[in-house]
């Protein structure tokens, strides 16, 4: 037993695990208990592995014996670091989830399902961090592509269902093109082991390794949502069940970010698509911003923004210099928590004012003070404003633009500082509607807002038989106004904050084992800062070991004698 | 490397046929269209194991008369994959015949609303929903 063996443990315990709580599914209490302690573990695990690989170098595992011939796992600093992070993050959704489900009394939600699945989707995101083979890499992208279908149409309602369908058929579509991928990739050099691709792809002509590149590229753009491919996510992540929500917008998109790192460092180094990456880095960051802005729903204005940031960690690696990759690193690192710490708040607020939309919300700040800091909090993180970790992050990538003081480079700069204040208006936007006006005047907006403009509110003509919406662009905007007639009309179940305050429908306490976990996510965050210097030192081990690919091909080498 | 023809020539046809039932709105053809689809990437990965040889027993023949055993164990993971993919999609066509009596892909009606607020940001009241909704320092008088 050496310490190599820690290595597929991310992996293994989940999967276990998940077996283990799928017998369970008759008790409730032991399946909750074995998915905590699983991931606990898992978190053990990799704070272990962050700090042996840190010291000794990559941990690689051949599989089965199969030396050379077989399946690699490859834990190397930054694949240690995102398994570290990921843990913390899923632990903290768990916790949050069974706190949700303490605290609702509604059983309609199959639960029995949520626990294994769950487990799941994590052994499934720690398998894409640690796989050294590009086919090992599409079977861990299944895995936790199947876990997050079923998580995303969990309960099967309609919207969810609306949802799924695009999510599903995209998501299919990218592992087609992942699996034409590796036929390619394969048929170029007749293995798919990444290390040992990387070697061999030097002596293939530079259209073919243009044209392998460009593939890989656009297979992992769609997962990463980078912006043209990114049109699928923001329509079917906010339908989800928060804690689902927030898993997948903290995670799934990152692990495709994780690919493109991997691609580009370790198969094509030298940044010969550079351009072209912080081009569609530039239209990710400004058009998912915009895209933000123009949401009047809190879930949907933070998939918009997650679209929008993940065009800081592609301007980092377009950069392909070291201290690009270190940014890029950092950001992942800060972004994963913080966005999921965001979406839980958000599902706390969903839960406590029965909802998201900023129509329907005021007030929240004399109601549930503790609710609003952590909203501040996380926002102003999100938005980068010194000194929390989103400014560090930033300031990391724009200093490595400047450095690298191309033209392009300088663009981006700018869109990045834009970015950041775009971000940060879109937050003040909705920390300002929800928090700080009366429910009385969010009450008297809606009110007029249907008095103004609704003469014919009456009937739903907007969607048609095939399901497709007539878009009338000369009439007012019939959804706003039917919205804001439903609260002004008393008998509807869904009432406002201002209607639920005067029947005293309200639940006046946060729930203490949802609200726990998501401020120990803000909390860590917030944490980052404060280890924001080793942590930083860290990436940029990181990054060295990236832009030197001999490290990560010998050691895999090595291993297999 | 040796490259047959034919697989090549019928894997572009099924990945021809797939996008093109890939594109319609009901999820039947959807589906259809997947499994069109994954069958030519099949047929595609079959064919980057080059020339087919014997079977791939240890022993049993030269090693170079062996077919490459490698592109078959990876069509055998996609083929289940697909598998599964394809009940699932199937099972969420008939969840949505239940619920809305039909299987097409529906329009997102958030994205529509948004799009008309935004036409009618200059002229309706809704702009001051949008555009300042902070502006007004009422004494806050709500009760509980």
């Amino acid at each position: 037993m050496t310490i190599t063996s820690l290595v597929p443990l991310p992996v293994l315990l989940p999967l276990l695990g998940s077996g283990a709580a799928l017998m369970l599914f008759r008790y409730p209490k032991a399946q909750r208990l074995v998915s905590v302690v699983v991931l606990a573990a898992v978190v053990v695990v990799a704070a272990v592995l962050l700090v042996v690989v840190d010291r000794e170098g990559p941990q690689v595992v051949w599989l089965g014996g199969w030396n050379e011939l077989g399946v690699a796992l490859v834990a190397d600093r930054l694949a240690a670091l995102m398994l570290l992070v990921s843990a913390i993050v899923t632990l903290a959704v768990l916790l949050y989830s069974l706190g949700q489900g303490i605290s609702d009394s509604n059983r309609s939600a199959p639960v029995s399902i949520y626990h294994p699945t769950f487990l799941t989707l994590v052994a499934g995101v720690s398998n894409a961090f640690l796989a050294g083979d590009l086919f090992n890499l599409f079977v861990s992208f299944e895995i936790l592509l199947f876990a997050s279908y079923v998580l995303l149409t969990l309960g099967g309602t309609g919207g969810r269902i609306r949802a799924g369908t695009i999510y599903v058929v995209v998501n299919a579509l990218s592992s087609m093109l992942f699996l034409i991928t590796i036929a390619a990739i394969y048929a170029a050099v007749g293995t798919l082991n990444l290390a040992q691709i990387a070697v061999r792809l030097d002596d293939l002509p530079d259209s073919t390794q243009l044209m392998l590149h460009l593939l890989l590229l656009v297979t992992f753009s769609i997962k990463a949502a980078v912006f043209p491919l990114s049109l699928w996510l923001p329509d079917s992540y906010p339908t989800a069940p928060a804690p689902v929500t927030a898993v997948f917008a903290g995670l799934l998109t990152k692990v495709g970010v994780y690919a493109i790192i991997r691609t580009e460092t370790l198969l094509f180094p030298g940044g010969e698509l550079r351009t072209l990456l912080m081009v569609f880095a530039m239209a990710s960051m400004l058009i998912g911003i915009l895209g933000a802005i123009a949401q009047s729903d809190m879930k949907r204005l933070l998939s918009f923004t997650l679209v929008s940031h993940i065009g800081y960690m592609i301007f980092g690696i377009g950069l392909a210099s070291g201290a690009g990759m270190a940014g890029a690193v950092f950001y992942v690192a800060h972004h994963i928590t913080i966005q999921t710490a965001l979406f839980l708040v958000v599902g706390l607020i969903e839960r406590q004012a029965g909802s998201t939309a900023l129509l329907r919300l005021g007030g929240l700040a004399r109601l549930f003070p503790l609710l609003g800091v952590l909203f501040f909090v996380a926002g102003m993180n999100l938005a980068g404003i010194p000194p929390l970790s989103g400014f560090i992050g930033k300031v990391g990538l724009l200093e490595a633009g400047i450095a690298d003081g191309g033209a392009m480079a300088w663009t981006l700069v700018v869109a990045g500082t834009v970015t950041s204040l775009l971000t940060l208006y879109a937050v003040a936007k909705s920390w300002s509607l929800a928090f700080w006006r009366s429910p009385q005047e969010a009450h008297a907006m809606a009110e007029e807002l249907a008095v103004a403009d609704g003469v014919q509110t009456a009937g739903s003509p907007t969607v048609g038989r095939r399901g497709q919406v007539r878009l009338d662009t000369t009439s007012y905007d019939a959804g706003e106004v039917r919205e804001a007639g439903a609260i002004v009309d008393g008998d509807r179940p869904d009432r406002d904050l201002h209607q639920r305050l005067e029947d005293d429908g309200m639940p006046t306490r946060l729930p203490v084992l949802m609200t726990a976990p998501a401020a120990a996510l803000v909390a860590v965050s917030v944490g980052i800062t404060v280890v924001a210097g080793p942590l930083y030192a860290y990436t940029e081990r990181a990054s060295l070991d990236l832009m030197d690919r001999g490290r990560y091909t010998t050691a895999v080498d090595e291993a297999a004698r | 490397m040796e490259v047959n023809l034919t697989l090549v020539l019928v894997a572009g046809a099924l990945v021809g046929c797939g996008a093109y039932l890939l594109l319609e709105r009901s999820l039947t053809r959807v589906l259809v269209g997947l499994v069109l689809l994954s069958n030519g990437v099949n047929i595609a990965l079959l064919s980057t194991g080059g020339r087919a040889g014997d079977a791939p027993f240890y022993g049993s023949t030269a090693v170079d008369d062996m077919s490459d055993p490698l592109p078959q164990a990876m069509i055998l993971t996609a083929i289940v994959i697909t598998l599964a993919t394809l009940a699932f999609l199937l099972a969420m066509a008939h969840r949505s015949w239940q619920l809305t009596g039909h299987d097409d892909v529906q329009d997102d009606t958030e994205d529509a609303r948004i799009r008309r607020l935004a036409v009618d940001d200059a002229t309706s009241d809704s702009y001051g929903l949008t555009a300042d909704g902070q502006d007004d320092d009422d004494p806050r008088q709500e009760g509980s």
